[in-house]
């Protein structure tokens, strides 16, 4: 119980309302930073690369 | 290596496993599994001790070219696994459709009534359609883009083959009656044991191969299978959480009760279709099409973005499945709002996928693969949109428990997975039995027309039926009675049930077309003779330059 100080009521109790607060902005945060992280200072040819890399061995590894 | 001695020891033991647990089985139908594990046991067996190159034959039966670069036989298993299911599953589908129309096709026959036969058509396109496709084309792309070979051959061989057993187990039990009554997770538990280790064993295999790649980026596809196979793993293994009741029954009871089991299973039922139907799917998607049309993905930062966006929502919209039941309001309100957010990641990623062509759209008239992929993604919009709407509480009102349901799942499977892995297949065969190009470019076409045609019967119909049944089912009288009987609902939707029945049947013709198609590829067969898809023609009075004045 003393990590978590949101509640002391119950198990359910002390989840429901981490997931509406800290739970909730932590992930927010993630999920914003993963989606913004290609769009870094710099990154516009490493994506460029990324998206061109299928087309490097035209010949599929086949002779 | 493993010795010979060691492995046939291996082999003999489950053989004797097998047989002890029919002799001891409490059930008829888990006597027969057993019995199916010892066959499969015995064949594992004799081919070890005759110590046959299991690759080599089958490579001089199925015509396959020498390995080359990549590992590539168990892909080419895959691609004639996956047609082949596929008919099977296409085939028991419009059986059923006609056993709903026409009930007398049940012909007393308990193993083929539409409750047995419903979820071995499911199944069977979802899993052994779908799977196969999945597990074959993601060897193919994570071979290229990771410029590795499959790591751990062995293993990767052995999933494809454990996960026939899989397919074979589950189709046979639903026609025996042994289910735990959970959609799309109805093999029992020692089914489910079996696929935890051909699944981890997939794990291994495909994070290998990443591990060992030679190009430093791993491309956005990896990402999706990725996902797609970690994410099948834990809603497997928490769904079908289970206690059986004796170790030689096909019997288990839920370790989930009442409204906790049903949470579990719709948030695995969505799920599934999220991380096997859409996300595996998508991988497709993001390596085929730019191949395909021969220029990269519109945006590899939308990509992104689509990737993230749909792993952050996609896991809370299961609730959706539980609409105005025992599940706390709260819960109901929580999947219908994700449901909704869903919609524009979905849409960010058909339109990355269409905006591929940007600049070459002639593609779609001259090149009937593409014509697939882009009436594919085109379904993959559509479905992606009605799923939402019908997940709002109001509209799943009407719609909850009726046929509209049927026919938002077909646009999706039979438009956004099947066109999917068609042009898959048809990109994939020629390549890897090294043909010129596929046998026919114009079967190609005919199939694209039969099945998109098809997929119109099928979701117009359905949509007719599944809003009628629903505004049948809460009409009142003005005493305050319902109107229609459950039966008189039945009777109304008779046509379109018919209707649907030819929706299927045209897809199952668009799908023997491309089986046809495709074997004659693999055989080698001369390509067809025929008018190709596109003219260049010539006309001499127009082919001067623009001389008005000039040049006197």
């Amino acid at each position: 119980m003393s990590a978590f100080t949101l509640s002391t009521h119950s198990t359910y109790d002390m989840l429901r309302h981490l997931a509406d607060s800290w739970g909730l902005l932590a992930m927010a945060v993630v999920f914003l930073v993963l989606c913004l992280w290609p769009f870094r200072p710099g990154a516009r040819d490493q994506n460029t690369q990324a998206a061109t890399s299928i087309f490097k061995d035209e010949n599929d590894g086949e002779r | 290596m493993v010795s010979l001695v060691t492995r046939s020891a291996v082999w003999l033991a489950v053989l004797f496993f097998a047989i002890i647990a029919m002799a001891l089985a409490k059930d008829t139908p888990f006597a027969i599994h057993m019995g199916i594990c010892g066959a499969a046991a015995l064949i594992g067996l004799v081919v070890s001790l005759r110590q046959a190159d299991v690759d080599a034959i089958v490579r001089g039966v199925l015509k396959m070219p020498d390995q080359g670069r990549y590992d590539d036989d168990p892909i080419r298993w895959g691609v004639i696994a996956t047609v082949f299911w596929g008919m099977a599953g296409f085939l028991a589908g419009l059986y059923i459709a006609l056993e709903l129309t026409w009930p007398q096709l049940n012909f007393g026959l308990e193993w083929i009534n539409f409750g047995r036969l419903r979820p071995l058509h499911t199944s069977a396109v979802i899993f052994a359609f779908g799977g196969n496709a999945l597990i074959a084309t993601s060897y193919y792309v994570v071979q290229r883009t990771c410029r590795a070979r499959l790591a751990f051959p062995g293993l990767a061989r052995f999933v494809f083959w454990g996960y026939q057993l899989f397919i074979v187990l589950a189709a046979t039990g639903y026609l025996l009656g042994v289910t735990q009554g959970k959609e799309y997770a109805e093999p029992e538990w020692y089914v489910d044991l079996w696929l935890t280790i051909v699944w981890v064993s997939y794990l291994a295999v495909f994070v290998g191969t990443i591990l060992k790649r030679t190009e430093p980026h791993i491309y956005v596809a990896n990402w999706f299978y990725l996902s797609f196979i970690i994410t099948v793993a834990m809603l497997h293994l928490v769904n079908n959480a289970a206690i059986p009741v004796s170790f030689f029954g096909s019997h288990s009871v839920s370790v989930f009760g009442g409204v906790q089991g049903a949470l579990v299973q719709w948030w695995y039922g969505h799920n599934a279709v999220g991380f096997f139907l859409t996300a595996g799917f998508l991988a497709m998607m993001y390596y085929f099409v730019p191949k395909q049309a021969e220029r990269p993905i519109y945006s590899y930062r939308l990509s992104i973005i689509h990737f993230w966006a749909l792993i952050f929502l996609y896991i809370w919209a299961g609730p959706h499945h539980l609409h105005y039941t025992a599940l706390p309001d709260w819960a109901q309100t929580l999947g219908m709002v994700f449901s909704v957010m869903l919609w524009m990641p979905s849409w960010g990623g058909m339109i990355n996928g269409l905006m591929t062509l940007n600049g070459a759209w002639d593609k779609i008239r001259t090149d009937p693969i593409i014509r697939m992929f882009v009436m594919s993604l085109a379904f993959y919009g559509m479905s992606t949109f009605e799923g939402p709407m019908m997940s709002i509480k109001s509209v799943n009102s009407l719609s909850h428990y009726t046929d509209w349901t049927i026919g938002h799942v077909h646009s999706g499977a039979l438009g956004w997975n099947g066109m999917v892995t068609f042009g898959c297949l048809y990109y994939l065969a020629p390549r890897l039995w090294n043909r010129e190009r596929l046998y026919s470019l114009r079967l190609v076409n005919w199939h694209f027309w039969l099945a998109t045609l098809g997929i119109v019967f099928y979701a117009a119909s359905m949509w007719v039926a599944g809003i009628m049944q629903g505004l049948m089912w809460r009409e009142y009288g003005p005493d305050g009675y319902l109107v229609n009987s459950f039966a008189e609902t039945v009777a109304a939707m008779h046509p379109m049930f018919i209707m649907r029945a030819f929706g299927g049947l045209l897809y199952l013709s668009g799908a023997s077309i491309m089986a046809y198609n495709i074997a004659r590829t693999i055989m080698g067969s001369p390509l067809r003779q025929e008018a190709p898809m596109t003219e260049t023609p010539y006309d001499a009075s127009r082919d001067v330059p623009v001389t008005t004045a000039a040049h006197a």
